[in-house]
């Protein structure tokens, strides 16, 4: 993801970046501040990753095995938050940030100092939280959901919440630059309803981000008040309530969830009409969806704890809600597929990838839907079928996605053509593999088996070591990703061309590949047979 | 250093920001120590954290000066002004949601778990089998729990300090509206005068804060750990309190802005992101007087 070779000749207009620090420290470049996020994601995602294989070996067989029970809690714990705000979200900001200026011909991000400021948090923040492992009383081990009293118990608590403000403030201002950028920023002739799909699901999300992450902080404020100040939010005897906490985190982690989904949306929305050759089918419908899809998810956050025992109307009400949000998602698995139909396809890794995202997805969201109906969430809640379901929305949905788009602009990064022979190895281990973690997981929940939990019935074994051994070789199979990236990025000695694929439209394969350090500092003039939806009239 | 040519702009490189992530993570590890400190060796924690806030300050100052330094010399075109209106307008729109949890937390205990805890509607269990003799309701008799977390307390009457306070930030919405329209006016001297009036009454309503909390915690028995009375009480007042520190504090900066001719009539950005906040202060502080002191 680096273009050395051709910084140096751009660079000149505020002076070539001299040393190391300046290029990658000081940066006010979207395109180096993008690489960067993209890079700590990856990071983040062999760390997670890292506690995951550790988890799925103590789960390898009933008993105990490897670790203390208390120890296994810390590892569920950080495996959640350093996936859900160290990889899935970065990569998200790291892939907007790229291609964002680029989709919509701007120079670059409209607030570019507090672009670098945001990345910037991050490695810090993760830093603080991390720590907490090596530390005498160990790392959170209350879930990622921390709820009260338990996470309470914990001397890491102050570690985390203090590291959970800096990435929410990292991801709020990152929300304000992606927002300015695309109301601000865009290229004349590039209006609101002619902007490629994954700019609208990016614009939808930042407005997503601005207003949930500051209830997070809220929220965690008062787990810090609760545990160091004296304060009795969460504690019955002194009037407060448990529950609240719930409901101000889930007021946050319901629409966090589709923070992590609706750039994923837009990606595989770019993806598919590019492989298909087809433009996308009821753009203005994909759009309308996104949109419906956010504004539902303020209203559905009481589905995470149909257990805790609500008011039956309040049970009534967010189950109907969520189902509701079916429909929307209805609506987008339908319009890829409708895009599909009838298109002249080719299988390029990308493709691969967005496909098995629109079929995995999918039995996500119908396992949500089971979810989504109270009597049914009895039994389910807090089993592994919940796990199931999160795991098929975030890792063959986010995750997917966001392999999909490194596949999919890595030429358009780095000039070079990727190797399609390891590209899709990776994917069929990949998807075979996810397929045996994940899947077997559904009959353990069904069957009883509790989340968050290092030990289980025998008569959980069989599953368990199937979905085991799915865990590591999957885990193995993303030691391919990162050879194919480095290869990509550095050695391969097949040259990107500029549109890179024959189906591709926008602005952003107009530019040269790799994309010069700077690009469209003169507003470009745009025609819509430049655009991928520029003769939008459904 | 920005390209003039057409529209576009795209700021010089900076150290500003890569310090700013230094001293924001030197401050909350510092804090975060100190929180775990076991009573008597406060020291690591806290020498950590006073380096970081004296970091965070001087960070502010300088990154503030570079970014005044290149307005002033005509580097930002109209573009840039509106990103950072776009900017400023969804910071406090992020504030908003950020008092919005905390008048959450107030409306979801005084409408339920407080009444719950009470053996009303829902709760009945909780209410029969932990605390069959507690009679909930909100404020001196029963704000503090079942367990009377805190002990006795009496509440701050809406009608004495806090009505004057309200007057007061009322009244500074208005001089910086005046102080506004003086600059579109180019009225210097009228700006100066109601802005640093506008600074002065900020500055007067924290002063009569800093006095409802003394009196708070000296005579009424009310504080912090007055049961969630108290934990809404002083969370929400408390975070309204740190914002008109800083809205006052940014006052003052643009006062001497004023003071030393930056700003015309048709570029003020700086001017109207402070004037923005401080409405916005106001507001939170109406919902403050309606909800924490008169119901
Ligand atoms: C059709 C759409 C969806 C429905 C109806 C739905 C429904 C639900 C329900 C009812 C639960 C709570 C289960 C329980 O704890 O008992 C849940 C959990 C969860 N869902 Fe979904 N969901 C949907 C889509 C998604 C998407 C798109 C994502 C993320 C990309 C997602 C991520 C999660 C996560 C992370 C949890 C578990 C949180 C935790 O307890 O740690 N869901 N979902
Ligand atoms: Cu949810």
């Amino acid at each position: 993801m680096s273009h050395a070779a051709t910084h140096d000749q751009h660079d000149d207009h505020h002076g070539a970046p001299k040393s190391f620090f300046q290029r990658w420290c000081m940066s006010t470049n979207h395109k180096d501040i993008g690489t960067l996020y993209l890079v700590f994601a990856l990071v983040m995602f062999f760390i997670g990753g890292s506690f995951a294989m550790l988890i799925r070996a103590e789960l390898f067989k009933p008993g105990l095995q490897l670790m203390q029970p208390y120890f296994f809690n810390q590892l569920t714990t950080m495996h959640a938050l350093v996936m859900i705000f160290g990889a899935i979200m970065p990569a998200f900001v790291g892939l907007g940030n790229w291609m964002i200026p680029l989709m919509v011909g701007a120079p670059d991000m409209a607030l570019p100092r507090m672009n670098n400021l945001s990345f910037w948090i991050l490695p810090f923040a993760f830093t603080l939280m991390l720590s907490t492992l090596f530390m005498a009383g160990g790392g959170p081990a209350g879930g990622w959901t921390m709820y009260p009293p338990l996470s309470l118990q914990s001397d890491s608590l102050a570690y985390v919440v203090f590291a959970i403000h800096l990435m929410g403030i990292s991801s709020i201002m990152g929300a304000i630059n992606i927002i300015a950028t695309i109301l601000n920023m865009r290229a004349p002739g590039m209006e609101l309803l002619k902007m490629p799909v994954f700019v609208w699901s990016w614009l939808i999300t930042a407005f997503l981000l601005i207003a949930v992450m500051p209830v997070l902080a809220g929220a965690v404020t008062m787990l810090l008040t609760d545990k160091y100040f004296g304060t009795n939010f969460f504690n019955p005897g002194g009037g407060g309530d448990p529950v609240l906490y719930q409901h101000i985190f889930w007021f946050f982690g319901h629409p966090e969830v589709y923070i992590m989904i609706l750039p994923a949306f837009g990606i595989i929305s770019e993806i598919i009409p590019t492989f298909a050759r087809k433009p996308i089918f009821g753009y203005k419908a994909m759009v309308f969806a996104i949109a419906s899809i956010a504004f539902l998810s303020f209203i559905v956050w009481a589905h995470h704890m149909f257990a805790v025992g609500l008011p039956m109307g309040a049970e009534i009400f967010f189950m109907y809600a969520t189902m509701l949000i079916a429909v929307p998602t209805g609506v987008k698995v339908f319009n890829w597929v409708s895009t599909m139909w009838g298109g002249s396809m080719t299988f390029e890794t990308p493709m691969l990838f967005a496909i098995a995202f629109v079929i995995l997805f999918t039995i996500g969201g119908f396992s949500g839907l089971m979810l989504a109906l109270v009597p049914a969430d009895f039994q389910y809640h807090d089993t592994y079928f919940v796990v199931a379901h999160f795991h098929y929305v975030l890792v063959t949905g986010a995750l997917f996605a966001i392999i999909a788009a490194t596949y999919y602009w890595l030429p358009k990064w780095s000039g070079r053509m990727y190797s399609e022979f390891w590209g899709k190895m990776h994917f069929w281990n990949s998807v075979i593999w996810v397929n045996v973690l994940f899947f077997p997981q559904h009959f353990l929940g069904l069957a009883g088996m509790p989340r968050r939990i290092p030990d289980y019935n025998v008569a959980f074994a069989n599953f368990n070591m199937i979905s085991s051994i799915g865990g590591f070789l999957f885990g193995a199979s993303q030691l391919i990703f990162l050879g194919v990236l480095i290869h990509g990025v550095w050695f391969s000695k097949k040259k990107a061309t500029d549109r890179v694929w024959e189906g591709a439209k926008g602005l952003e394969w107009t530019v040269p590949s790799p994309a010069p350090h700077h690009t469209f500092e003169v507003p470009p003039v745009i025609h819509d047979d430049e655009l991928a939806h520029g003769h939008v009239n459904d | 250093m920005g390209q003039q040519h057409d529209a576009y702009f795209v700021p010089a490189k900076s150290y500003w920001p890569f310090v700013a992530a230094v001293v924001m993570f030197t401050t909350v590890f510092g804090a975060a120590h100190w929180l775990n400190a076991e009573p008597g060796d406060a020291g690591f924690g806290k020498t950590v954290l006073t380096v970081g806030v004296i970091g965070v300050l001087g960070m502010f100052f300088g990154w503030f000066r570079s970014v005044i330094n290149e307005s002033l010399a005509g580097d930002y075109n109209h573009q840039v002004d509106t990103s950072f209106r776009m900017g400023m307008m969804w910071f406090i729109f992020s504030e908003v949601m950020f008092f919005g949890a905390f008048f959450g937390a107030l409306f979801y205990i005084r409408m339920f778990s407080v009444p719950w805890l009470g053996g009303e509607g829902h709760g009945t269990l909780t209410h029969q089998f932990l605390w069959s003799d507690y009679a909930a309701s909100w404020g001196a008799n029963g704000g503090n729990g079942p367990e009377h977390a805190g002990g006795a307390f009496s509440t701050v009457p809406a009608w004495g300090l806090p009505l004057l306070n309200t007057l007061i930030l009322l009244s500074s919405s208005v001089t910086v509206t005046i102080a506004h329209h003086a600059l579109r006016a180019g009225h210097r001297g009228k700006i100066l005068l109601f802005l640093g009036l506008t600074v002065l009454l900020g500055a007067l309503f924290l002063n009569f804060q800093a006095h409802e909390y003394i009196e708070a915690y000296k005579e009424l028995n009310l504080t912090l750990h007055s049961g969630v009375y108290g934990s809404t009480f002083f969370m929400l007042t408390g975070f309204h309190g740190l914002h008109v520190t800083l809205g006052t504090i940014m006052l003052a900066v643009i006062w001497f802005r004023v003071l030393k001719g930056h700003f015309n009539k048709d570029h003020h950005f700086g001017f109207e992101a402070v004037a923005w906040y401080w409405h916005f202060v106001d507001v939170v502080w109406l919902g403050l007087f309606m909800f924490v002191y008169i119901l």
